[in-house]
């Protein structure tokens, strides 16, 4: 029996995904847990890994398709010793993606796609083999191609019955259409709209502006989330703000002891280096954990109190921004969530977070404080309840006693989701923070 | 008066098969034809030649009968005029059979000799130069002489033999294939100038004939479009049977005797040396019939004898198109037949894909049997390809040792890189039957890797094919 490969579902609610590219090519042998595919999701790159071993039959869905349905067939494995040839035929008398997207629909509720979903997964080339469609390639063809990684799937063939052949494959690689690597996302049509709001369309926009006098850069996967998922934040969240300043020279010396006591490896490399952020994670955490009311999610039919404390963590990456999750935070101690952060960051830039590390969670912190930003209000992420936006930690005179003094303050503003959270439990909240900033012992112990 | 779709001039393999298909896709065809239906190849080429070629070789093995256990009481001879009557019989057969096909498919035939006035109009006349003999009746049914309109005119008027100067065929003593196909008797003794293709089968079948016969090519190499390593294991086998061979020589005159010619050869060093005997055939190749139709007032382009096409036979004068020996090499049958097929079929807007001449097959029906695809092994090489060369010996193949052959070899040159069959070159026993099997392999573009996995019969000489391919990955069995 040949193994269908189906575009898996990275997490519950994800319902379709690019199919990036793959790492696989046809004909090659894959054993289980090879990579055979990455998925582009919302935030993320995902790899697919092989569960069964075998032979890939046949790529269904070609590198580069947008908008491929969770459970839709994107390729096969012939198991060993089966006819890969027989195997990928097999796949291919399915007419397109659609048809063979949920093999099992009764059986598979998950994964119906909904119905503003595209019927079909657009092809890339549209002149080329859609997927689905049994590619016809030479030997040869398919030799060369496997050779220099091009995609027959965007080739249109020359040969008999539009089969393709040599030059065809020669001419791609000479004019460098096909190579694996290019992934046409931006012909897919921009499903976007689903959840916009109503506002101009493109074409009355584009008239304010002379034409040319603009470039035009096509939304890649990550703009469309977070364009469609604040539209979403700012128009089902009642937002409210509450803002506090908190002195940090506590904070700031104890850090420098923290950090001046880290272990140091032989090259002299400290085992962790805690910023004041890492503070800030925890603190968040431990409040949270103070006021529990607060540590909530609304939803229409009940409130969810959650046990732990995960803080999401906005971070900024070329191109947008996403939000990893350090899991229960307060059980965590600060050099743990500082180099917990370090690996989100890092990974963050490269698109390699998993979903599950960028989902979930109660609360959020946004730090702008390293572009000198004194206080701003951030936007709730659903399904948090509160999002804490931290401004610059700077010198300023305050009043203590009665007389001008010099502290380092830093102002948060807690935005926060009235259906969930009130003004008052709000401000318990954000007061139980400031105590714990301004008392960072607090969060050793 | 009726305007034709399509109008060719010149019936043989080319003009003839092009009207065919040009029926087929519903085209009003005519057809032109000054001497023979079915042209050189069906009259005075590849088919009386392999006939007079069956009867050598069946001839050989009468003489080898004992080999095989049998016994024939007493001599076995021959008789000429007996062995050249059934050529011309086997011609003659076909002849009409091309006559037959036309009518069939409703192509006008129009006997006598054409000339483009200007494009869309023919002339036909008489023919300028009497029919080579014998001829065969003129069909029932055909068109004469007069103006003919066509839309489309193709050119397919083959070719003639190549005459070096000093050294003229008299049809006497210096014969060309036309005399050399139907001699009165069989010389005693026979000089061979040139030895490609068809030098070489004449060679093999006057040498099994009887006849003492010395082949003079003026290149270092016999058969000199084939692999060196074929050549030179075909070259053996020629020397072993008895022809004289004398390669990187050149015949610089020819002095006529009253039932003889004496030779004067000189070799690459410019040392000379005299040769006579009863005949001389002249088989330095074949020039393009390119005179009297009118293409020099046309401005038809041409380059070294030829016709100038793109690879679906148009020529740079729209509406006048050329195919076959005429458009230049390879000069063969199979050649000249597709060729047309394209050329009509880009006519009809097919959009057919111009030809890749390097999968036209080449065969020498002479004893053993030359056939070759694709690049030699110097050639590959001089492209700078990497190659992996298989090479697989008749000696050790079962087939061949039953039929007494157990001489010859299977060469199959790859791309390194990518797997592409190359070449593939064979010498030896029934090797033109087995080249198609490559030659499909081509166009298929089968690597390495289908043609080891393809099964081939058991008993069979096309073994060796699947075994060649093994030896270039390494794999051989049976060596
Ligand atoms: C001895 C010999 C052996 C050969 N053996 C082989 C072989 O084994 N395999 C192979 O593939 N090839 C072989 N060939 C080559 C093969 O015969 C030619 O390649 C083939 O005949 C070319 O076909 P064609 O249609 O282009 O021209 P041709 O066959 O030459 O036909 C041209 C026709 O046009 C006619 N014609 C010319 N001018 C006019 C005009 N103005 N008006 C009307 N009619 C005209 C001629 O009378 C002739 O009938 C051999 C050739 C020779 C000589």
């Amino acid at each position: 029996m040949p193994i269908n490969i189906l575009m898996p579902a990275l997490s519950p609610t994800m319902e379709k995904g690019n199919l990036a590219r793959w790492l696989k090519k046809e004909g090659d042998k894959v054993k289980s847990g090879d990579v055979l595919a990455e998925i582009e999701t919302d935030k993320a790159t995902m790899e697919v890994e092989a569960i069964d071993e075998g032979v890939l039959a046949k790529i269904v869905v070609p590198d580069g398709t947008a908008d491929v349905p969770v459970n839709a067939l994107i390729g096969v494995i012939a198991s060993e010793g089966e006819d890969v040839g027989a195997a990928a035929a097999g796949a291919g008398s399915s007419p397109a993606p659609a048809a063979s997207a949920a093999p099992k629909p009764q059986e598979a509720p998950a994964a119906q796609a909904p119905s503003a979903a595209p019927a079909a997964a657009p092809a890339a080339a549209p002149a080329a083999a859609s997927p689905g469609a049994r590619l016809f390639a030479s030997p040869l063809a398919r030799r060369l191609a496997k050779d220099s990684r091009v995609d027959l799937a965007r080739i249109k063939g020359s040969g008999p019955h539009g089969r393709i052949v040599e030059r065809d494959v020669k001419a791609a690689i000479a004019g460098g259409g096909a190579t694996a690597a290019a992934p046409t996302a931006a012909a897919a049509p921009a499903p976007a709209a689903a959840s916009a709001p109503q506002g101009m369309s493109d074409a009355t926009i584009r008239k304010f502006f002379e034409p040319g006098s603009f470039e035009e850069i096509p939304h890649d996967s990550m703009r469309k989330t977070i364009a469609r998922r604040l539209v979403e934040a700012k128009q089902t969240i009642p937002h409210f703000y509450l803002t506090v300043d908190c002195e940090l020279d506590a904070l700031l010396s104890l850090r420098e002891q923290i950090n001046n006591a880290a272990p140091k490896d032989k090259d002299g490399k400290p085992a962790y280096k805690v910023s004041v952020n890492d503070f800030v994670i925890k603190a968040l955490a431990m409040s949270l954990q103070r006021v529990p009311d607060a540590n909530v999610t609304w939803t229409e039919g009940a409130m969810l109190k959650h046990k732990h404390s995960d803080v999401g963590v906005a971070v900024s990456i070329p191109g947008g921004l996403i939000t990893p999750v350090i899991r229960k935070a307060e059980t965590k101690g600060l050099s743990q969530i500082s180099n917990e952060m370090k690996d989100y960051a890092a990974r963050a830039r490269a698109r390699k977070l998993k979903p599950d590390e960028y989902q979930g969670g109660s609360s959020a912190v946004s730090n702008l404080g390293m572009f000198g930003i004194k206080n701003f209000q951030a936007v709730i992420n659903p399904p948090h309840a509160t999002i804490l936006a931290v401004g610059a930690g700077e010198q300023r005179v305050i009043v203590r006693k009665g007389a001008p003094e010099v502290a380092t303050v830093m102002s948060v503003t807690l935005s926060t989701d009235h259906r969930a959270v009130d003004g008052a439990l709000g401000a318990e909240l954000i007061s139980a923070f400031k105590v714990l900033i301004e008392n960072p012992m607090g969060m050793l112990v | 008066m009726t305007t034709y779709d399509v109008l060719i001039i010149g019936s043989g393999p080319g003009g003839y098969v092009t009207a065919i298909r040009s029926a087929q896709l519903g085209l009003k065809t005519a057809i032109v034809e000054r001497e023979h239906l079915g042209g050189i190849c069906l009259n005075w080429g590849c088919i009386p030649t392999k006939a007079l070629l069956r009867s050598a070789e069946i001839y050989h093995y009468a003489q080898h009968a004992q080999d095989y256990g049998l016994k024939i009481e007493g001599k076995v001879t021959f008789d000429p005029a007996a062995v050249v009557k059934r050529s011309r019989g086997v011609s003659q057969q076909l002849n009409g059979g091309v006559a037959f096909l036309l009518k069939k498919n409703k192509v006008d035939v129009i006997w006598g000799e054409a000339t483009i006035d200007k494009p869309g109009q023919v002339t036909v006349k008489k023919p300028s130069k009497p029919a080579v003999q014998p001829q065969n009746p003129v069909p029932k049914g055909t068109l004469g002489e007069g103006v003919y309109e066509a839309k489309n005119i193709i050119i397919a008027t083959g070719a003639r033999p190549r005459v070096l100067p000093g050294i003229e065929p008299d049809g006497k003593l210096i014969w060309t294939y036309f005399e050399a196909m139907v001699p009165p008797q069989f010389p005693k003794s026979l000089i061979v100038m040139g030895s490609g293709a068809i030098g070489i089968e004449f060679a093999s079948f006057y040498r099994t004939m009887g006849c003492e016969v010395t082949v003079v090519e003026v290149l270092p190499q016999v058969l000199p479009v084939e692999d060196a390593e074929i050549a030179a294991l075909a070259r053996k086998r020629f020397e072993k049977a008895g022809i004289k061979i004398m390669t990187s020589t050149k015949v610089v005159k020819v002095e006529k005797k009253a039932d003889s010619v004496v030779c004067t050869l000189e070799d690459d060093k410019g040392a000379k040396s005299q040769l006579e005997a009863d005949r001389l055939i002249s088989a330095v190749g074949v020039v393009g019939n390119v005179e009297n139709i009118g293409l020099e007032k046309l401005g038809v382009k041409m380059d070294r004898g030829c016709i100038v096409t793109d690879g679906v036979g148009k020529t740079n004068v729209p509406g006048v198109y050329a195919i076959g020996d005429v458009a230049g090499p390879p000069m063969l049958a199979h050649k000249a037949e597709h060729e047309g097929v394209i050329c009509v079929e880009g006519i009809k807007g097919l959009h057919p894909h111009p030809m890749d001449k390097a999968m036209i097959p080449g065969c020498t029906y002479c004893h053993p049997q030359i056939a070759s695809v694709g690049l030699t092994e110097a050639k590959a090489k001089e492209q700078g390809l990497a190659v992996k060369v298989g090479r697989f010996n008749f000696v050790g193949n079962g087939k061949a040792i039953a039929l007494g052959e157990p001489d010859g070899m299977v060469k199959t040159i790859f791309d390194a890189k990518s797997g592409k069959l190359l070449g593939a070159h064979m010498v030896g026993a029934e090797v033109t039957e087995l080249i198609q099997g490559y030659v499909v392999a081509m166009n298929l573009e089968t690597t390495e890797e289908e043609l080891i996995h393809a099964v081939f019969p058991h008993p069979t000489l096309s073994e060796m094919m699947h075994e060649s391919v093994l030896d270039a990955y390494g794999r051989v069995i049976h060596s």
